[in-house]
This record gives C-alpha cells, structure tokens and sequence, in this order.
C-alpha cells in the first residue's frame, strides 16, 4: 500500500478531507442522517471549530459570510431531510453571489433511498438548481474524489456553492482515502488566463477613449485581494472614472479621487449618468444585471463595450458587448496594465479633462443629500454616524435587504475588499446576522456589524443564540422603521400609496430581545444621543442588538424606478410625481 | 434585444454518464425558459462513461448563445456543438407508425411506405407497424400520408446527428 492511501471510514473522510483542503471552521446542525459525521468531527474538535447554528439557513449564511471576508472556502454540515431544505435559500443566496462553499448533507441510508424514509428528500434533485455542482454519494469508493472535487469546482472559475448529499451507511461503510492532488476532474477546466489578443483590442480602445468608464463587480473581489491592487494600478494608470455594483464594493476605496460611488437602482447620480453618457465601458466581473442596467435598450447606448468574466455564459446574457474576454478579472487587469505600459499608451487628456468636468457638474447634484426634518433620527443620519464612529477601526458589515442595506451601500464608504457582505443576486432577508457570525468567526478581534433593517432581522433573529454560544460578539445595528421600508417605498411610488402588509404593527421589544437572548440591547431615538449609543455598542464586548429608531417614511434615494433608464434618475420625494411609471416597468421587480 | 427572429438548431452534447447528469440538461431548460423540441440520449462509450446528447431547441440567435453557453457550464459536460452553426451535419430520426385498416387503404399504406423505404416490423390482416428513418421532415411527411389511410400512433425517437466528414464532434 503507498503511504498516501488510507483506510477509515467515509465520516472519517469527510473529517479528513476539510482538514486536507484547509478548513478552520464550519457551521452546522446535527441531525440523525450526520450523527456519523459529527461523531468524527468530536475526535477532531482540537482541529476543526464547529458552530452551531440555529437554523440550517443561518449555518449556510455564515459560511458565505466566512467565504467573504476570507477569500476561503465556507463549509456548512445539515442533516437530511428538512435540515437539507433549509440549507436552500443560502445556497440560491451563494449561487447567484458566486460564493464559494461546500454543503455536506446527510441522506438515509442508499437502501432507504426513494422509500420515503423518515427526513428523506431528493437533495441533489432539490439544490440541482441552486447549485454549481452536487453529488449523491452512493458508493464509499467514490467519497475521497467527491469531497476533493468539491473543493476544487466551489472554488475555482466562477465560485459557487456545492453540495455533497452522503447516505448514513456510506459514513459507517470503511474505505481508502485519496489525498487532494489525486484527484483532476475529467471535464472541469474553468478558464483563468486571459486572451492576450483580446487584451490588447481592450486596452488600444480604452487609450483612445474620450469618455471612459470602469465598471467594476464582485468578480474583483473573488478574485482576491490583489486583484483589488491591480484595479487601482490599473485606474491610476488611465485617470479613468470607477463606479462598482452592490458586489464589487471596496474593490477600489471610495476615499479614492476617481471614485464615482455605486451605480444602478440606488447608485449615485454620476455613477449612472457615467454609464450613460460613456465612450468606452469596461466592465470587469459584473454581469449587467436588471438592477445595474436599468431599462436594456436604454443602456448606455452610445459605448463600445468591454466585457471581462470568467464565466462564458455571462457574456451577452442580458446586454450586447463589443468585446468580450473569458478570464479571471485579476488576471485580465493585469495584462490591461502590462499591455498598456508596454506600448506607452497615454490617456487623451484633453478628452478626459471634459469628461471630469461633466462629471464634476453631475456630481454637483449632491445625490446623496437629504433633509433632517423634524427631530427623529434620518436613517442616513444614523449610517453616516456609524460610519464616522467605525472607520478608523478594523471593521467588517453586513447587512440584511432593503432600504438599510441601499443606504449602507451608497453611505459607508469602504476602503478594502472582502469588507463588504451583503446579500445581492438574490435579496435574501436574513442574511445579514448568520453571515456576521461568519465573518466574526474568522476574524475574532474585528468588529463586525450586521446593518439591519427591522423586517429581515427577525428572519434568522435566532442566531443572536449561537453569538452568545459561540462568543461572537457580532453587533445588529437595526434602522427601525416598522415598514417593510423597501416595499413601502415601492408601494407610494407605484401602487398609489396602498400600503398593503408592509407595516408591523407588532415588533418585539428588541432591548429585552438582546437580554433574553443573553446579548446586550440598546435602543437610540434621539439623533443628540446616537454618537453616545453608537459607541457603547462598539465597547461592548458582547454581542448587541441595536435598535436604532428612524423616520419611518424616509425613502431611499437616488432611484431609478424599473423599466426607466440611467439618466432618469428620482433624486427626491420631491422629483417622484414628476416621473410616473410605466406599466412596463410596473412588471418588474 | 429578444424580437429578432426564431431560429432552430440542433445541439449535440457530449457528457459523462453520471447519475443525474440528463436532469441537469433538461432542468436548465426549464428552469431557464427555453424550449426543448426533442432529445435523445444514450450512452456511446461504455468504457470511458460517456454519453451524447442532441437536443433541438429554438429561439432569437441571442438566446441560442444562451443556451449553448449555459449547457457548456455544466460541470460534466465534455463539449457542445451546435449543428446548425459550427459545420455541416446530418441528422436523422427513427420512427414507429402504425397504421390499421382493410382493403385498398391498406393497399396503398404498404405503397406509400416502400416509396419512403419504411419497413413494416410488425404485421397483422388489419395493421402494419412502419420502421422509417430520415430526416424529421421526412417522418413529418410520411406520417401526413398516413393521416388518411387509419394511423393509430406514432413513437418517435428524437434526432440523432453527426457531423459530415472524417471528423469528430
């Protein structure tokens, strides 16, 4: 026997293969179909930290979380059953986010399967879907490479969540385990390097651009932190403007002078007149998605468009691109800069003056600006503060969906990557405090702040248990608005101000909350006292539920209302009877 | 970018012949909205476990992309081609008719199927069961002369096809 071929059983695998491929940490929830995995994970709990969750949705939501802020891979251990169908709204989440984590789920035994045994359910036929890829594993012969593949395909091209289903007996049954380098998947070959041919069209086209733009995503951030190095060379090097979708946040700092804010639905006025009004688009891993376009045959339309991504099907998907480029976005950047430097090229200056000047006038505008009337807290207040009171430390924020989470992401300005996680492809509420519990568990001395809204929060309020179980002093900082604000909002702009459901009208206590849960609350309505409460939050060693008390009819703006295009943006309430919506556009979401 | 016009084209799919692997093609279908026409499957190297696929599908050129490019993602498939696109190909289609009646009608059924040179594969004094091969307008056709002449039904295998020439896939 060659000495990298050992015989254990398929739980011991599964142990065996997270400590292979690096794995710290997971999250999960036991249940009968893993009672062998988690048996495993006992003997090696000095290696491998496990967090129970509350819920198999939250256990998924931190491990995209962890994934995130770590540039890892996040890994969540569900038992069969209903344990498998909770884990899939996070898996849908992971999909449409590209985060990269491997989901092992227990299944009954192989000779129970289809009898609708007790806690079965076609996992694999369930998460087909909302899956990169996913495996049902019936033979223990086939575990090693599984478990290796996995990690592999989670990880590289485009990212995304993976599901290993594993029947009980397949944990029992002994096998011989394979290490990782064994292992190459027969069709898996994503694409990385870009074409250098491509390349160059891209860059000859960007220097002779007159009013060019960076439009930058996610696909920056996953392809690691130098990547992020790489776009900053790479704007410094042109003197172009950047804007960044939801995805692609802290990418380049927004301190950064060529920064012009996020762009889309809720993007900055300049963002989105940028785009509009460019010569030259450079898309770099972002996927022209509905809330980033606006109205299609209204987007930018006089712009030559480039368009790198590692993933194939991205590429014309939704808006027609004159170049396109199949790569890693780090890499690409950093052939743009090589080519560029190569054959000297200059930015047309003059050109490019103009264009900052136009800009400059958009940027006039003051979007983000709103009015402090009456004497409540603004929810923009409330974010700016937040802000001002954590940027100095070492911070990480998550959020949850809605208006809070628009307005964190047009206020917080983020200055690194992988600081950033929020729930963007597929809105999910409740993502923002079980992908807090990941980032924190990753990074134990940081701060880490979940930005709430009062709807989402009470999806998976439930984790503020594991926090305390756990030690994760994550802080929930909830703008109470007692709406549904985002559907409220939507409900005055297109439904006639019907506003259907979308008030609670009983909300718990979130203080006692905290304190039942065995957390710290603390609740803020005056805007003199917020500083003060904001602070005692950060000091506080444990984990906190803030129940920040705000405007309730607040809107958040810049908007672009659906069906509209780039440069017909809502700047404010006041702007919102001008612009009616079209029935089009009342079609969409 | 969707009102330019309805094209059909025809996928050939080469995967590996793992469990599930056919509900990942066709779920993307589905899931995506686009639109099968026919498909056949079968294992074509038991020794390498793989499996081909041919698909036809229709849609606007951009959604054909789509297609192509959503199927070419899917972790155990190989390759694509689309046959209407990448170079010239054949494709050709199995059918089973049966047809029953009695006295000329039978007569002229027999006729019509030794002109289209299908070949009854089952025979009783008041049926016939035709095996025809050809392209799908061909079965289209010789179906419609069977219309009138007392077809009971018909089963169909889908598409196969191959490129021309010495060439693989």
């Amino acid at each position: 026997m060659i000495p990298s071929i050992k015989e254990m059983t398929g739980a011991e695998m599964v142990i065996q293969a997270l400590k292979d491929h690096g794995v710290e940490h997971l999250f999960g929830y036991p249940g009968g179909a893993v009672l062998p995995i988690y048996d495993a994970l006992f003997a090696a709990a000095n290696e491998l930290v496990h967090v129970l969750v509350r819920h198999e949705q939250g256990a998924v939501h931190a491990a995209e979380g962890y994934a995130r802020s770590t540039g890892k891979c996040g890994v969540a251990l569900v038992t069969s059953g209903p344990g498998a169908t909770n884990a899939v709204t996070g898996l849908a989440d992971a999909l449409l986010d590209s985060i990269p984590i491997v989901v092992l789920s227990g299944q009954v035994a192989t000779h129970l399967i289809g009898t609708d045994a007790f806690q079965e359910c076609d996992t694999v036929g369930i998460t087909r879907p909302c899956t990169k890829h996913n495996w049902l594993v019936k033979d223990i012969a086939d575990l090693p490479r599984v478990l290796h593949e996995a990690f592999q395909i989670a990880t590289t091209g485009r990212p995304g969540p993976v599901v290993i289903d594993i029947p009980k007996d397949i944990q029992f049954k002994k096998g011989f385990y394979v290490e990782p380098d064994s292992v190459s998947h027969r069709t898996y070959k994503p694409p990385f390097e870009a074409d250098m041919d491509a390349i160059s069209q891209a860059v000859a086209l960007m220097a002779a651009a007159k009013k060019p733009i960076f439009y930058t995503g996610g696909g920056i951030i996953n392809a690691g932190p130098a990547a992020s190095e790489h776009l900053r060379e790479l704007v410094e090097l042109t003197g172009f403007p950047v804007t960044s979708t939801l995805m692609g946040l802290g990418a380049y700092p927004a301190s950064g002078e060529k920064w012009l804010g996020m762009l889309g639905m809720h993007g900055t006025y300049e963002a989105n007149n940028a785009m509009h009004d460019c010569d030259v688009m450079i898309g770099l891993g972002v996927r022209f998605d509905d809330r980033v376009t606006g109205r299609i045959d209204a987007f930018s339309p006089g712009s030559k468009k480039i368009h790198v991504d590692i993933d194939p099907s991205q590429i014309n998907k939704n808006i027609r691109v004159d170049l396109p480029i199949i790569a890693d976005a780090g890499q690409a950047i950093k052939a743009m800069i090589k080519v560029w430097k190569q054959k000297e090229y200059k930015a047309d200056k003059k050109a490019l003056a103009e264009w900052w000047g136009q800009i400059d006038r958009w940027r006039a505008k003051n979007c983000l600006a709103y009015k402090q009337n009456g004497h409540g807290i603004k929810p923009q207040y409330a974010i700016d503060r937040l802000y001002q009171l954590t940027k100095d430390r070492d911070t990480y924020i998550t959020t949850e969906v809605g208006q809070h989470q628009m307005w964190a992401a047009q206020r917080y300005k983020f200055e690194q990557p992988n600081r950033w996680m929020t729930s963007g492809g597929l809105g999910t509420m409740g993502y923002g405090i079980p992908a807090a519990l990941g980032v924190q568990l990753a990074h134990r001395d940081s701060l880490v702040i979940d930005i709430a809204g009062e709807g989402s929060v009470q999806m998976t309020l439930q984790e503020m248990s594991t926090a305390v179980q756990s030690n994760l002093p994550i802080k929930i900082f909830i703008l109470n608005n007692k709406y549904l604000g985002m559907v409220r909002q939507w409900q005055q702009l297109m439904h006639g101000g019907r506003y259907s459901h979308s008030y609670c009208e009983a909300i718990p206590d979130f203080v006692k909350m905290a304190e039942a849960f065995g957390c710290v609350g603390i609740r803020c309505e005056k805007p003199e006292e917020l500083d003060a409460a904001i602070q005692k939050m950060i000091d506080c060693p444990r984990p906190v539920l803030f129940d920040c008390v705000v405007d309730q009819m607040e809107n958040c703006y810049p908007m672009i209302p659906s069906g509209a295009a780039h440069n017909e943006m809502i700047l404010s309430d006041a702007d919102e009877e001008a612009t009616e919506v079209s029935d089009a556009g009342k079609m969409l979401v | 970018m969707n009102t330019s016009r309805i094209e059909r084209h025809t996928f050939a799919i080469l995967v590996d012949n793992e469990a599930g692997v056919l509900a990942r093609i066709v779920g993307l279908f589905s899931g995506r909205g686009y639109n099968i026409e026919s498909l056949t499957v079968a294992e074509i190297d038991p020794s390498q476990h793989t499996s081909r696929i041919t698909i036809v599908t229709s849609g606007t050129p951009e959604i054909l992309e789509q297609i192509r490019a959503q199927i070419g993602r899917v972790v155990p498939v190989h390759r694509v081609v689309d046959w209407t696109v990448d170079k010239p190909s054949i494709a050709r289609e199995m059918a089973l008719v049966k047809v029953a009646g009695t006295g000329e009608k039978r007569v002229e059924a027999l006729r019509i199927a030794d002109a289209f040179r299908a070949r009854p594969v089952d025979t009783t004094h008041t049926s016939f069961v035709f095996e025809i091969t050809g392209s799908p307008e061909k079965i289209n056709q010789f179906v419609d002369l069977m219309q009138p002449l007392g077809l009971v039904e018909i089963s169909r295998t889908g598409v196969a096809a191959i490129s021309r020439g010495p060439d693989p896939m």
